[in-house]
């Protein structure tokens, strides 16, 4: 047994959690190709993809801020900010809808950046504050309802259209989780991101530039959540000020069941993917379960399981850091 | 003389804490630097490190006079510091540990080959073969420390500083630590070791350091240096004169035992601890710091578990899962640290003195205010607390008066059994004898008292007996006709056969 | 002597700390006292019956629910389920005096039912809440957030999403009810309020939750039962939600799983920041968090009443929520 965890470079009980849920992932996975039939279907698998795009690069965005040991419950209001504003640059090009919504998210990072460092001000409550001004933001610009984004200029094609056969969408995330995974694990703010979390006090007494990489983190989170309201906009062809309502919780629930500890210092950007499509994929079966037509539970239920998902990964993880301490 | 700290001095709002205090360090020299608490070794550490700027003196490193501001420009003069809560990050890997925020980089990415080679190959130095690519936490406390001075190391250190480090450390791994150290001054490193544990400077330090009251008292090769000498040198021979007020020995015998402690162990810290207290005596518990005194007082009043041991009171078996029960049954703790385990800043006096008293003081839920503010009114004019009014906040007071707060929470319980842990402790000294009148007094009317101390005067003053304390274990008990200052010196610095 | 001291203190304090140290204090009650005189200036019909009224109505809900976060978060913890439970009671309280649920005799029993048993079952998942903080040392905000996400879902599993349209004089006097011409929400905000602020001042309880916020391991050591405390608070604010998402669904006469408490957690935890309780823990201002989510109401009434949109209005609230925990901090250190 240790030998086979040796093997699977197993070092530490968030390997394990990671590796538990990627475990889960693949079971999902099989249970649904056993179990439908157009489970594996390109048509699913694409539109599953193209869909759950945006939730990832939240999610990944999330797991670099818990991982320095804070939180962003801003991206939500940041991704529907962004979109208004995409939708509104879109007929100029295509290029200024995209740029426009990401340098959006930027401003909400920077702004959050501030406040955390500067102010002071626990990320928890900060973020909160820049959601509520996000969405205000957007409503604003929006002049209160859905922006329609042009169809002229290409900027659909962004959401809408495949590329070699993949949707463009989960091209970004691909690119989006490659950049991310290099950047935690071969760049040293990666690791200096890893160490903050794991106490800040320390790590300035390592020599570390907290506040740097604090806002960094802050920033990269915001830009993101702005690339997320692009693909949004682009796919559902408006800038819509209202959504994202929640979508803070699922990426948190992502990165946790990700095997992400929510105090800081250990995460991983693989088991944040598996995470946030795990989740995702909760939803996709309960869909496909219902076509079944055995039993009919409603979309409703997706919330519930999703909880309960972070119950059992929270519950664990409390379990997993209690046996350490008791060790040490 | 790789480091020369001449004359220094340092206030805080006025209160001296080095007064023209002195440090040499030699070229690959281990230097052990001891001192009472608040003695000023930490003060004088900082103002090394550039942690704090010190008012007065000179400091030469290797010939040149420097003045650090801040600890990352003394860092880079090569001094490092290991702290006593080892600074790592404790889920990073080994590697990552050493080289943080200094990467190696290829490409503009992290060379992790290099870093997991590097990493072995200077803990190789120290012997230690270890898998440098698993996190720190998963190692023992003393791997964690050599971790720490590899990466002192790979920050080319000329002088190590090492802040209390056997402290959490078990006989072997204590080994191990010297070995390194060893390995150090062969690599014409300097180490100053702050340590209490006096078997342990004699094994590793070739000289030492002896601060009291913010000066250096002496300093002489460590062979040259009785232990006897040692421990006088730190507590001090001119004892500050206070009026006896212990009782006969043979009196307090008669009395009943309220407590008795035998074999008690958890964790490293307390080994082996037996100790007895009579109702109508204060017994004191005696040793050095980091002798496991405090630790000894949470097992007995149920703040942390007791792994092996026996603990009766009044003749009956007990064994405290939480300090209610212990309250339950009336012992009360008077902690040592005020700040983090005594007072809640924001309350008032009045609710600070009375929470241990809370559930005694409740009518269906409600607080009986006429009987708290009698309490509070008693206790603050028998305690002479000097205050505003009994709504002033706690944090408000000086240190004496919110130490005769707390003293207050339990006295209103109406406790059997009071422990109380450096009772005076960073108050003034009219203060303390009043604090220690008080404590007899109470003994008189029956109360049984277990008073850890780190000043002997208050020991040889108001105690009746005294348990002393080396290395987590009772070493000696000393009853009233053999208490002196020598016994106390002797059985401290462990020579009682 | 330490009055000299003190006051040697306060004189030697330099001005930008004096400052935040008075704002912190009279802040939030300057701040809602000019609100008003503003509104009294160039609200046109400010000083109306009707105004009143509307205001009051809007902040009893907000009131609630922060009174029971005001209670947690002086622990040293936060409680983000709240709009979620307020969901859950709002849907349970139509299905029991409707029948849909089980049998009722009739309905003054089905009434009483439908106003105790949702106000129980949400203090009951409050309970679930401090479990996990207590049991499994999980940090509130997460062990709160697994009620959030799946408490939503509880109540829209139960009434499948759809809205439920009802018309019950006796269940709705909670909302729509009069005493002596004061709205039934109005006063029972008011006694709520009354009932925590005395607790907080004569219990022995309001002591616990104070000494467990302010330093933990010293209540420990005072013998203070210090999970059961959490357990309680957690509970206590369970519990209040619950009766906030009575009065919600209550006054609109309709309860919609989808929307019920939606952003409360937010409004509540505003309410109690500006209202002068440090998020650290260790202190409880009830009052402050009355006038707190009056000046947050405040503002969004001045602002809508000013022509000035809603939209706009979450912006100022954002800030004043910056504003006012910066303030705190900053005080707090002083």
């Amino acid at each position: 047994m240790n030998a086979l965890l040796k093997a699977l470079a197993l070092r530490s009980p968030g390997d394990m959690a990671r590796l538990g849920v990627i475990l889960a992932l693949f079971g999902l996975i099989l249970f649904g190709a056993l179990r439908y039939d157009n489970f594996l279907s390109q048509y699913n698998i694409l539109s599953f993809l193209r869909y759950n795009s945006m939730f990832a690069l939240i999610a990944l965005g999330m797991a670099f801020v818990i991982m320095t040991g804070g939180i962003d419950l801003s991206v939500g209001g940041t991704a529907a900010m962004a979109s208004v504003i995409a939708a509104l640059l879109s007929p100029h090009h295509w290029a200024a809808g995209l740029v426009g919504g990401i340098a959006a998210g930027l401003a909400v990072g920077a702004l959050n950046g501030f406040i955390v460092t500067a102010m002071r001000i626990q990320p928890f409550i900060a973020t909160l504050a820049t959601m509520l001004a996000a969405y205000g933001t957007a409503l604003l610009l929006a002049g209160n309802q859905s922006v329609s984004v042009s169809y002229d200029s290409g900027f659909t094609a962004i959401g809408q259209d495949d590329f070699l056969g993949f949707p463009i969408p989960a091209w970004i995330a691909l690119l989006a989780y490659v950049a991310g995974w290099l950047v935690l694990e071969r760049l040293p703010i990666g690791r200096h991101v890893l160490a903050i979390g794991d106490g800040e006090a320390t790590a300035a007494l390592m020599g570390l530039k907290v506040r740097r990489t604090l806002i960094a983190v802050y920033l990269g989170s915001g830009a993101l959540a702005g690339l997320a309201g692009v693909i949004l906009a682009s796919q559902f062809g408006a800038g819509q000020p209202t959504e994202g309502v929640g979508w803070e919780l699922f990426a948190i629930a992502s990165v946790v069941v990700g095997g992400t500890l929510l105090t800081g210092g250990s995460g991983s950007i693989g088991a944040t993917l598996a995470g946030a499509l795990l989740l995702a994929m909760v939803f996709n079966i309960l869909n496909f379960e219902n076509g079944l037509g055995w039993i009919s539970l409603s979309a409703y239920w997706q919330s519930v399981i999703r909880g309960g998902f972070l119950l059992i990964v929270v519950v664990l993880q409390a379990r997993l850091m209690s046996r350490r301490e008791e060790k040490a | 003389m790789l480091l020369s700290m001449q004359g220094i001095s340092k206030s805080f709002n006025g209160i001296p804490a080095l007064r023209s205090a002195s440090l040499e360090v030699g070229q690959a020299e281990v230097m052990a630097l001891v001192g009472q608490n608040g003695a000023g070794k930490s003060t004088l550490i900082k103002i090394l490190t550039g942690a704090y700027r010190r008012d007065e003196g000179s400091i030469l490193l290797g010939g040149n006079e420097v003045s650090f501001t801040m600890p990352a420009e003394s860092q880079a003069q090569g001094i490092a510091t290991i702290y006593q809560e080892i600074n790592l990050a404790p889920q990073r890997s080994v590697a990552e540990n050493i080289y943080l925020s200094r990467e190696p980089r290829r490409y503009g990415l992290i060379d992790r080959r290099a870093m997991r080679e590097g990493a072995a190959a200077v803990l190789r130095t120290f012997n230690l073969e270890i898998d440098v690519e698993a996190p720190v936490a998963r190692f023992s406390a003393a791997t964690r420390q050599m971790v720490a001075i590899a990466r002192a190391v790979t920050q080319n250190a000329r002088l190590v500083i090492m802040d209390e480090p056997t402290s959490s450390l078990d006989e072997r791994e204590v080994a191990i630590l010297f070995d390194t150290i060893r390995t150090l001054k062969r690599s014409g490193v300097s180490v100053i070791f702050i340590g209490h544990r006096l078997d342990e400077l004699y094994r590793i330090c070739d000289r030492v350091t002896i601060m009291r009251d913010g000066k250096t008292v002496a300093t002489s090769a460590m062979a040259d240096m009785p232990k006897l000498a040692l421990v006088r040198h730190m507590l001090g021979k001119e004892l500050a004169a206070f009026e006896a007020i212990a009782k006969d020995a043979d009196e307090s015998t008669q009395r009943s035992v309220r407590l008795s402690v035998e074999n008690a162990g958890s964790g490293v810290r307390v080994r082996d601890v037996s100790l007895t207290v009579r109702a109508g005596e204060i017994s004191g518990l005696a040793g050095l710091l980091g002798s496991g005194r405090t630790e000894t007082a949470n097992l007995i009043f149920g703040a942390d578990r007791m792994e092996r041991g026996e603990i009766r009171y009044n003749g009956e078996p007990r064994s405290y899962r939480q300090p209610a029960d212990a309250i339950a049954d009336g012992i009360g703790l008077l902690s040592e640290d005020r700040k983090v385990d005594g007072i809640i800043p924001d309350m008032s006096i009045r609710e600070n003195m009375t929470l241990a008293l809370l559930p005694k003081l409740n009518r269906a839920g409600i607080i009986d205010r006429a009987r708290q503010d009698e309490i509070v009114e008693r206790y603050i004019s028998a305690l002479g607390i000097k205050c505003v009014s009994p709504d002033q906040p706690i944090k408000e007071l000086s240190g004496g008066n919110q130490q005769k707060v707390l003293l207050g929470r339990w006295l209103c319980t109406d406790p059997k059994l009071l422990i109380v842990d450096e009772p005076t402790r960073g108050i003034d000294i009219g203060a303390k004898s009043e604090i220690l009148r008080l404590l007899r007094r109470l003994a008189d009317e029956g109360l049984g008292v277990l008073m850890i101390s780190s000043e002997l005067e208050e020991l040889l003053a108001a105690a009746d007996q005294v348990t002393v304390l080396s290395d987590g274990a009772s070493v000696a008990v000393l009853p009233r006709k053999d208490l002196s200052e020598a016994a106390l010196f002797a059985a401290m610095a462990h020579q009682v056969e | 002597m330490t009055t000299i001291e003190t006051q040697a203190g306060a004189n030697t304090v330099p001005s930008g700390k004096r400052f935040f140290s008075l704002a912190g204090r009279y802040g939030t009650f300057v701040a809602f006292l000019a609100l008003i005189l503003f509104n009294v200036i160039f609200t046109p019909n400010f000083l109306s019956l009707q105004t009143l009224n509307v205001n009051l109505t809007q902040v009893a809900t907000i009131v609630i629910v922060a009174i029971g976060m005001t209670l947690v978060i002086a622990t040293g913890g936060i409680d983000l389920s709240v709009g979620s439970l307020m969901a859950i009671a709002g849907a349970l309280a139509p299905m029991i005096f409707m029948g849909t649920l089980f049998p009722v005799p009739n309905m003054p029993v089905a009434v009483a039912l439908a106003l105790v048993l949702p106000v129980a079952v949400t203090g009951l998942f409050g309970l679930f809440n401090g479990f996990l903080v207590t049991r499994f040392a999980i940090q509130p905000i997460i062990a709160t957030l697994v009620l959030f996400i799946a408490g939503r879902g509880i109540a829209q599993v139960m009434t499948n999403g759809n809205l439920q349209v009802f018309r019950n004089e006796g269940f709705q006097f909670v909302a729509m009810g009069r005493v002596a011409g004061i709205p039934a929400q109005v006063i029972l905000m008011v006694v709520i309020a009354a009932i925590a602020w005395a607790a907080i001042r004569y219990t022995v309880f309001g002591r616990q939750i104070i000494a467990v916020g302010g330093n933990e391991k010293a209540a420990r050591l005072t013998g203070m039962p210090v999970h059961r405390v959490k357990l309680l608070v957690y509970m206590i604010s369970g519990a209040l939600a619950g009766v906030a998402g009575l009065i919600v669904v209550a006054r609109n006469s309709a309860s919609d799983a989808n929307l019920v408490g939606l952003g409360m957690e937010l409004d509540a935890i505003a309410a109690v920041a500006v209202g002068g309780t440090l998020l650290t823990g260790g202190r409880a201002n009830i009052i402050g968090t009355v006038i707190g989510a009056l000046v947050i109401q405040l503002v969004r009434y001045t602002l809508l009443a000013n022509g000035v949109p809603d939209a706009a209005a979450l912006i100022v609230k954002a800030a004043l929520i910056v504003l006012a925990v910066f303030i705190q901090q900053r005080a707090g250190k002083s």
